[in-house]
């Protein structure tokens, strides 16, 4: 069923319509104001403000590998946030660790490990899923470059970004 | 020195000045004002990346367009296609020959051309303004670019009728129509805005002001349409005609359409400034026969009434949301023509008890 | 004026006003007589007539023109540009124009007036516009007052012919 909105009865002030421009006009003219004279607070100036400082710990940026405090690569490249990550951002080719090595039991170490920062969501779901510890995000968001391929984040970069990780359980030491 | 050729030098001289030191860089820097302006009333800082305050950006802007594709649709009119935006920016700029931009300046006088004619002129070249948006719109072969030439020829004829009418209590007044004359009236007999200024005693004048307002306000919307200015930017329209006429313009003939409109802007508040404002005249300060630098004082005064001007339309841009069609039309022909024309009788029986 | 400029205003209004005729493209053809009254304009200015000038530019390159483009880009008038040029007429119409040419030039050089030189103009401190004014408000005021009638009547008359009729 239509229904007929009725229009609002005007009087002859708001007909006239100047009165209301004029509040108009004095509404913007005061922010006008405000704003030269400092009292807007305005949106921050990103590349010269940030807000890397109020970061919560629980932030979600760049995925990276860590190393704990022995300084030895922890993931041992079972491919799980290969397999889980949603939009197949991470390629992984495992390597054998020589039988010789401190840590032979671990068996596998990454050969590469790529995360295509084009593809990577930030879900963390790479993180939840890892039984080793060995890959977190970090609080980096600020990823750029020219091309796709700088896009790609190798072993190396990951580990940069990722660093030393202090408290996390070492597992294998114990069973040498 | 003849008289002739001291005139053509000083003249050219004039024109050169006047247009690429004055009239052009206000242009390239009413946008960066514009901007400005907008994010203030915004709540936002604006452009302030290039330069410092972004006072660089008006060249940034300027290098994007010159190096962005000029793209010339296949189902244009080649010839009428490029034609256009140059008739868009001359008028606006030829304009500015008759206004009255200073007093004297070494005892030339600082108008390029005082023709007798001078508001006639203003309004004759302000109206040849409306082919290069036409043929623009036409030339595009697009239907919004032709949507929004053909809205913009309606509008500028609807609002010239008010635009002269308007006019005409001023030169009742003057009578004469040269600008220059209408300044010098304004200095003996205080500025068309409060004609009451100088003369406290009679009542007349008091009586005065009130149509004389009128007839600013009349005029300074028709002028608004005429530019096509927001709240009366019906030919571009982005929301409606994604940019009207100049929709199918890429690079440097869009920028110029973009230059013609805050040219005309300019034009249009220094003819407001003429007639209204009381041209270059500022109380207490003497013309250019005094002394070189109350000659330079009077320019800066000038330029800084048709500065306030432009702020002035630049507010209500960012103030006003724009009118409907059917309303721009009945505002124009069933409301601002007959006050205008109301307001004529007013000052015709007004004026008898002045002089 | 220099008659240089002269020539060249004369020229512009010439060539323009022909090229009226022999557009094909009705808009083009509208922008030439645009461009044709520009220079006969400034013919008229040259001649310190600045009024009828200027007048010239508002009225007819400003108004009419205007309202003329309006009708011709709304219309479709494609099938124009393709139609073929009929010769026979084309020549019977240059054959007028040349016939009235040679009556004007042959008047004229009989004219007494014509053999005289052209006085010279009175200079810059004419003020046309109140000549005109006074001309036409003490000498013609009646015929003045009778054309705006019959302009009024017009215009009430397109007003009433235009509107829609109340259901």
């Amino acid at each position: 069923m239509a229904i007929t909105v009725s229009r609002p009865k005007l009087n002859w002030r708001e007909r006239l319509y100047l009165p209301a421009i004029v509040a108009g006009l004095a509404i913007t003219f005061k922010h006008f104001k405000n704003l030269l004279l400092g009292r807007t607070k305005v949106t921050m100036q990103y590349p010269e403000q940030k807000w890397d400082g109020n970061l919560p710990d629980y932030y979600r940026g760049a995925p990276a590998l860590v190393r704990d405090e022995d300084g030895r690569v922890r993931c041992v490249a079972c491919q799980l946030c290969e397999f889980i990550c949603p939009p197949r951002a991470i390629k992984i080719i495992p390597g054998e660790i020589d039988s010789t090595d401190r840590f032979a039991k671990v068996e596998k170490y990454p050969e590469a490990f790529d995360i295509d920062m084009i593809r990577c969501i930030f879900c963390g779901m790479c993180e939840e899923v890892c039984p080793e510890q060995a890959i977190f995000l970090r609080k980096d968001y600020a990823i750029t470059g020219f091309t796709r391929a700088d896009m790609v984040h190798h072993k190396e970069k990951l580990l940069e970004i990722g660093g030393v990780m202090h408290g996390v359980v070492l597992k294998w030491n114990k069973k040498k | 020195m003849t008289p002739e050729s001291f005139l053509i030098i000083t003249s050219l001289l004039k024109i050169v000045g006047i247009l690429f030191i004055v009239i052009l860089p206000m242009v390239s820097y009413a946008v960066y004002a514009e901007r400005k302006v907008s994010a203030a009333i915004q709540d936002r800082l604006g452009p302030n990346r290039v330069g410092p305050a972004g006072l660089l950006q008006p060249i940034a802007d300027m290098f994007k367009l010159l190096l962005k594709e000029d793209f010339t649709p296949r189902a244009a009119n080649t010839f009428y296609y490029w034609l256009a935006p140059c008739l868009a920016v001359m008028p606006a700029i030829i304009t500015i020959a008759v206004v009255p931009f200073g007093s004297t300046l070494f005892g030339v006088p600082m108008v390029i051309a005082d023709v007798n004619v001078g508001i006639l002129f203003v309004f004759a070249i302000a109206s040849l303004g409306v082919y290069g948006i036409v043929i623009g719109g036409w030339a595009s072969n697009s239907k919004y670019p032709f949507l929004g030439g053909i809205r913009s020829s309606a509008q500028m004829l609807s609002y010239e009728l008010s635009l002269g009418l308007a006019v005409i209590p001023v030169f009742l007044l003057v009578g004469n129509l040269r600008l220059t004359s209408v300044v010098r009236y304004q200095i003996e007999h205080g500025w068309f805005i409060a004609p009451f200024i100088g003369d406290w005693t009679n009542p007349w004048k008091w009586l005065l002001t009130i149509p004389m307002i009128v007839s600013f306000i009349v005029f300074t919307i028709a002028i608004f349409a005429e530019t096509n200015r927001l709240p009366f930017d019906l030919p571009e329209a982005e929301q409606e005609l994604a940019g009207g006429y100049n929709t199918e313009y890429s690079s440097m003939k869009f920028s110029l359409y973009f230059l013609g409109e805050y040219a005309a802007m300019i034009t249009g508040s220094a003819v407001i400034v003429t007639l209204f404002f009381g041209g270059w005249h500022l109380p207490g300060i003497p013309d250019g026969s005094h002394g070189w630098i109350f000659g330079l004082i009077n320019i800066a005064v000038f330029f800084a009434k048709v500065a306030i001007i432009i702020f002035f339309f630049m507010w209500v841009r960012w103030t006003l949301p724009r009118f409907r069609y059917d309303q721009l039309m009945r505002l124009g022909w069933l409301f601002f023509f007959e006050i205008a024309l109301v307001n004529i009788f007013v000052v015709a029986a007004i004026v008898p008890f002045i002089q | 004026m220099s008659p240089f400029l002269f020539w060249i205003f004369a020229l512009l209004t010439l060539i323009f006003g022909a090229a009226v005729v022999i557009n094909r493209n009705p808009v083009a053809s509208a922008l030439s007589l645009v461009v044709s009254f520009l220079g006969l304009a400034a013919l008229f200015m040259s001649l310190n007539a600045y009024f009828i000038g200027i007048i010239q530019v508002l009225v007819y390159a400003g108004a009419v023109m205007v309202l003329f483009l309006f009708i011709i880009m709304l219309l479709n008038l494609r099938a124009e540009e393709a139609r073929r040029i009929n010769w026979l007429a084309t020549a019977g119409g240059v054959a007028v124009a040349l016939i009235l040419l040679g009556q004007i030039f042959s008047v004229i050089s009989h004219l007494k007036f014509a053999q005289n030189p052209f006085p010279p103009l009175a200079g810059l401190t004419v003020d046309d516009v109140r000549n005109i004014g006074a001309v036409l408000f003490r000498n013609y005021n009646l015929p003045f007052q009778i054309v705006g009638v019959l302009v009024l009547v017009a215009t009430v008359g397109v007003v009433l012919l235009s509107k829609r009729e109340p259901r």
